[in-house]
């Protein structure tokens, strides 16, 4: 199967990201083809081919462009699958490019197995197997499902590339996250409240185990969406990143990008109605009972 | 200004789900529906665009079942204008880029200033049909927005990883995929309930539209095996919390 890769860059950078295509490609033992937006003195290492567009003419993501240069490069290369990451830009081109090619897309792939992929389904609690009926298939794959075994090595081949710059959208600039008043990755334990905690009045049960435990209270993003705590609080992608010796979720379902945020903690003790929630597959302990029964319990047991 | 928003039901999350006959999607029976989370915030931005501006309509459209009628009630309960629902007993079957056909078909003639669409479905997850609208209607399409502000433009701050957002300012006709936290969406209130219940819920059967054909084939649908490395603690709440302390005794160093 013949494939080709779509790079991200942001703000004059190579984003990390780009190597789980690497990963992808070398499941398949496939060769690697990629395009991007660029710049050539950040190119990311892999021995393949480059089709590089020079992002200090285009600039930052521009929907209209970055599709037509994707397409020219499928028009050239004639590839059986065409590949993105699932984040903001994948997710974004990929149904534009699938739709000029009449072509179908899977979204967010964790797995290929024998010419089908693997998808999540209903909050990642299910998997859909699917397979493509259209000559070319458009992908984006779930960041971290697919990461490189070793570190990539090698030189691309480059052939610069450009397009004439059309856009129906008119980027103004960036905006960044405010700073932390609250830095997380210190923390050496960290009580999470989920949306389970149901209401903003039942935050005090989550923080007053936070408190017996010495640690600090987070937030998944329905809590911090619904100003139940603090967004300084939150962890996962759009949140901090963290890695404390004991994190405790309580009543969190475990969305992808909350776990992307915290399965790298030593001990995760999760706290759920639903056996079947995601966040059983990175927790080392379930206890299958209702948060605000069972936390004061507990909070009182610590004593 | 003419406004679409584009909504799904979808069941609880938290449901127990089963796999249907034909081993290709989730059992519909038993389950509780509700509208699909991100769609919320579409139906709520809608609403305060016409709270903002004097001339706005809104129209809110599903496709699906006719169990979707709820969730167009509800939304019309927030403060939509009318309802359309595109009866398709088989949505739960079709492609993302066959919805939107559907949509497109209903909606190329109508010329809608905004679209407004969640970013993704809860159980599809799909993130593609509001994409593939603004293609297939060759117009202007911002996914995944976080905030949103008009000013004769729309001024819309993209979601990027993070913590980053773009700043993207777009002229109408556009579609704009709404993410999670955008706004604040509204609970409907009793007298809006009511005057809900006047307002027109128009039915289209699905056959009538053109659809494109499919694209794929779902070949299973399960539950993923547990890699049981989760102990599952189950039990009494008083002696499941001496256990849970044994045991972070044992393991961590924090007790």
């Amino acid at each position: 199967m013949k494939l080709l890769l779509v790079g991200e860059y942001r703000e004059n950078k190579l984003l990390d990201v780009t190597y789980d295509l690497i990963g992808f490609a070398d499941k398949l033992e496939s060769e690697k083809v990629m395009v991007a937006i660029g710049y050539e003195s950040d190119v990311p290492k892999f021995d393949g081919k480059l089709y590089l567009a020079d992002a200090n003419e285009l600039g930052e993501y521009n929907p209209a462009a970055h599709k037509q240069l994707v397409l020219d490069v499928i028009e050239k290369e004639n590839p059986d699958l065409i590949v993105f990451i699932h984040s903001s830009f994948g997710w974004d081109l990929a149904p534009r490019v699938a739709s000029s090619l009449k072509a179908i897309q899977f979204t967010e792939v964790i797995d290929y197995k024998d010419g089908s992929f693997i998808v999540p389904s209903c909050n990642s609690k299910l998997r859909r197997e699917l397979e493509s009926k259209t000559l070319k298939t458009v992908i984006t794959i779930q960041a971290g499902a697919f990461t490189p075994l070793c570190d990539s090595v090698g030189v691309p081949e480059i052939e610069n590339i450009s397009v004439s710059t059309t856009s129906d959208v008119n980027f103004v600039g960036y905006e960044k996250a405010e700073e932390k008043g609250l830095d997380l990755t210190k923390a050496e334990i960290i009580v999470t409240a989920g949306r389970g905690v149901s209401k903003k009045d039942n935050i005090p049960i989550i923080q007053a185990l936070a408190d017996k435990f010495g640690g600090e209270l987070g937030a998944s993003r329905p809590v911090a969406d619904n100003e139940w705590v603090d967004q300084s609080h939150q962890v996962g992608t759009t949140g901090q990143t963290v890695s404390p010796k004991l994190y405790v979720a309580c009543g969190v379902s475990g969305a992808i990008q909350h776990l992307a945020g915290m399965k790298k903690s030593e001990f995760i003790v999760a706290i759920n109605t639903d056996k079947d929630a995601p966040i059983s597959e990175v927790a080392d302990i379930l206890v299958v009972a209702d948060v605000l029964q069972f936390v004061p319990i507990l909070t009182n047991k610590l004593s | 200004m003419k406004i679409l928003v584009c909504i799904k039901q979808v069941p609880d999350m938290e449901s127990k789900f089963k796999v249907n006959a034909e081993n290709n999607w989730f059992d519909e029976n038993d389950l509780a529906y509700r509208i699909n989370e991100y769609d919320e915030y579409a139906i709520e931005q809608a609403v305060q665009l016409k709270e903002q501006l004097s001339d706005v309509d809104i129209t809110v459209l599903s496709v699906g079942p006719n169990r979707v009628k709820e969730a167009l009630k509800k939304a019309l309960a927030m403060g939509c204008d009318r309802a359309v629902h595109i009866e398709d007993e088989e949505s739960y079957i079709k492609d993302s880029s066959q919805i939107a056909s559907l949509i497109v078909d209903f909606s190329k003639d109508k010329e809608f200033d905004i679209i407004f669409t969640g970013m993704q479905s809860q159980d599809r997850g799909s993130a593609q049909v509001g994409v593939i609208i603004s293609e297939l209607l060759n117009i202007a399409c911002v996914s995944t927005i976080a905030d949103f502000e008009y000013d004769n433009k729309v001024i819309v701050k993209r979601e990027l990883e993070g913590g980053l957002k773009s700043i993207i300012k777009v002229d109408t006709p556009v579609v704009l995929t709404c993410q999670l936290g955008l706004n604040t969406p509204r609970y409907p209130t009793l007298p809006n309930i009511m005057k809900a219940k006047k307002k027109e819920l128009i039915s289209i059967d699905s056959l009538t539209l053109s659809c494109t054909n499919s694209l794929s084939e779902t070949l299973s649908f399960y539950y993923p095996e547990k890699s049981g490395a989760c102990l599952i603690l189950e039990g009494d709440t008083s002696e499941l919390a001496d256990k849970l302390i044994t045991i972070l005794k044992e393991k961590t160093s924090v007790l």
